[in-house]
């Protein structure tokens, strides 16, 4: 089975995250980024279903330049190939246009048996883009998987709700965005690390998927940001060191804070 | 005045407390009208007519109701059609954010998620606020294409009661066979605790790596003070508690009155859930902790010894 994974390329968390002054888009360049760790469960689980049986993985991002260091790293973890769509009219785009850029970038590499998300990215964190590309690419969608198995033609995933826990059942083709329940990521090995330097990467522009610059990008957000503010840090308030009246204080505290 | 559609959030007709939330935004916008989908309208009735809708949508068929969230984006493209709605108002969770993404495909739509305020903006249109980046940020943004769809976290708003006629409305929406495309098979209930739910709680205890997987003292703490209780990813990764109790950037998002974390460092994943919440406690055992930085109140100690004591002197001011 042939399966697409969308991988992005986001601002590590352990960084300060901020935005760029000019036109309040998130700062891409001058922050350290990284495969966004959710996207790893992805590629693992598309990674763990070609081993059992056959078929080619390939990653899909969309970004600047430096979104290969994500594609390299799901290359190096043992997907066959990667798609690197970059185009400077791209910067800016919303969650609507990214879906477009990658539903046909996804059509593009043929019509995959199963496409795979990870649950969100750990920067916009929407989650989103899995629903808006399922939409595009006319799939049914099954979402936060913490279970998956293919059988033929359906895929079986088992998503863990707040009032349930649910068997959802889906025909193939499909999209499925899978949790950091389902599995554990794989490190790349060394083998897979020198592997991955022959691996075919290929780049596609907008003109390449037949998307026109204006369909994308901030002019064509579908909503604005109007400003963005950095929350005050909270200030520490008191500390106390527990010499057998901690739980008293702490209830003090409560007290005084009337809520108790 | 223009509709504004709120999609109904209930449980056989019981309506939770987010849709009351959505309801008191919604009149900020326009005039609501709700989207009730599934069985029980009897019940849900009242509650909608006492936060002011008034005009409610019944959606009955199976077609909808039997799966997952593309008939529902499905009903509300034809209703936001039907009604020229001013805005569509759905609740953030992860079933709501899904109808709202293939809701903005299909009306060509703007579409802002995890809103923690919702106004009417200037000259028209809708403005909303969004905490990002693990809370660090806060952002105004507004929509500027087609109609504002927006999903808004729970305790965005106090509910305001306002009589409302909820006058009903059966809707029969086309469902196309590739919205049936997918389908839950079984559904297993989890075991209720009595406790309220994460993100509605006015208050959340969490437990952490620090409970080494005893979490009694954090749940009888919770119980005293009406609590719900959430984990950290540690505990969780552990086996020591649910996944859906997970506070923290892959788990749930909190922003109660007051959050308590035992025994739980505070890793950046872990403040992205609950750094929003109004007042903070903690109680570690390591004063280097990071989420000492964070707390209105903190106490370095034990929290086998802190937590039972407090209980007992939160019970003992109840009299």
């Amino acid at each position: 089975m042939n399966i697409v994974v969308c991988v992005k390329y986001v601002p590590d968390a352990q960084s300060d995250r901020t935005f760029n002054e000019s036109d309040n888009t998130t700062d891409r360049v001058g922050v350290d980024g990284l495969l966004s760790e959710l996207d790893e469960y992805a590629v693992e689980e598309a990674l763990k279903l070609v081993e059992a049986g056959e078929g080619e993985v390939t990653v899909v991002t969309v970004g600047p330049d430096q979104a290969a260091d994500a594609l390299k790293k799901a290359l190096q973890m043992g997907a066959h190939k990667a798609v690197h769509v970059k185009d400077d009219a791209i910067h800016g785009s919303d969650a609507v246009a990214t879906s477009l850029v990658l539903a046909e970038a996804i059509k593009k590499t043929g019509t995959p048996d199963l496409v795979i998300t990870g649950m969100a990215s750990t920067d916009g964190t929407m989650s989103v883009v899995p629903a808006m590309l399922a939409e595009r690419l006319g799939l049914p969608q099954v979402t936060f998987a913490s279970e998956l198995s293919v059988d033929g033609t359906t895929v079986t995933i088992r998503r863990d709700g707040d009032a349930a826990s649910e068997t959802i059942v889906a025909t193939l083709p499909a999209l499925v965005s899978v949790t950091d329940q389902i599995n554990e990521p794989r490190y790349p090995s060394f083998k897979g690390i020198m592997a991955a330097k022959k691996k075919p990467v290929e780049e596609w522009a907008l003109a390449d998927l037949g998307i026109d610059a204006s369909q994308v990008g901030l002019d064509a957000a579908w909503t604005k940001v109007e400003s963005f503010t950095k929350r005050p840090p909270r200030e520490q308030g008191q500390i106390v060191t527990d010499d057998g009246d901690g739980g008293t204080k702490l209830a003090e505290f409560l007290s005084a804070q009337k809520f108790i | 005045m223009a509709e504004v559609l709120v999609l109904v959030d209930h449980a056989n007709g019981t309506v939770r407390k987010t849709t009351s939330e959505l309801l008191t935004i919604a009149r900020r916008l326009g005039e609501p009208s709700a989207v009730f989908v599934g069985s029980g309208f009897d019940a849900a009735k009242e509650t909608l007519a006492k936060y002011g809708a008034e005009k409610v949508y019944r959606v009955e068929n199976a077609d909808v109701t039997d799966y997952l969230v593309a008939p529902q984006a499905e009903l509300l493209a034809q209703l936001v059609e039907k009604t020229g709605a001013a805005a569509v108002l759905i609740p953030s969770n992860s079933a709501g954010k899904e109808i709202a993404a293939r809701l903005a495909i299909k009306t060509d739509s703007g579409l802002i998620t995890d809103a923690v305020d919702v106004q009417a903006g200037e000259g028209g249109g809708v403005s909303t606020t969004q905490s990002v980046f693990a809370g660090s940020y806060s952002v105004k943004s507004t929509i500027t294409k087609g109609t504002p769809i927006v999903t808004v976290k729970p305790n965005s708003a106090a509910p305001e009661e306002s009589a409302g006629a909820a006058a009903d409305e059966a809707f029969e929406p086309t469902i196309s066979e590739g919205a049936k495309g997918a389908k839950v098979t079984e559904s297993k209930p989890k075991e209720a605790t009595g406790r309220p739910e994460l993100t509605e709680a006015a208050i959340v205890v969490s437990g952490g790596r620090g409970t080494g997987g005893d979490f009694s003292p954090v749940e009888t703490f919770a119980d005293s003070l009406g609590a719900a209780v959430g984990a950290s990813r540690a505990a969780v990764d552990a086996g020591w508690y649910p996944h859906t109790s997970q506070v923290g950037q892959t788990g749930k998002q909190v922003s109660p009155q007051l959050y308590v974390a035992c025994g739980i460092s505070g890793a950046i994943q872990h403040r992205a859930g609950m750094q929003t919440s109004k007042t903070i406690i903690a109680i570690n055992k390591d004063e280097e902790a990071p989420i000492f930085e964070l707390v209105d109140f903190g106490v370095v100690g034990d929290l086998f010894t802190v937590l039972p004591q407090a209980t007992a002197a939160v019970n003992a001011s109840k009299g």
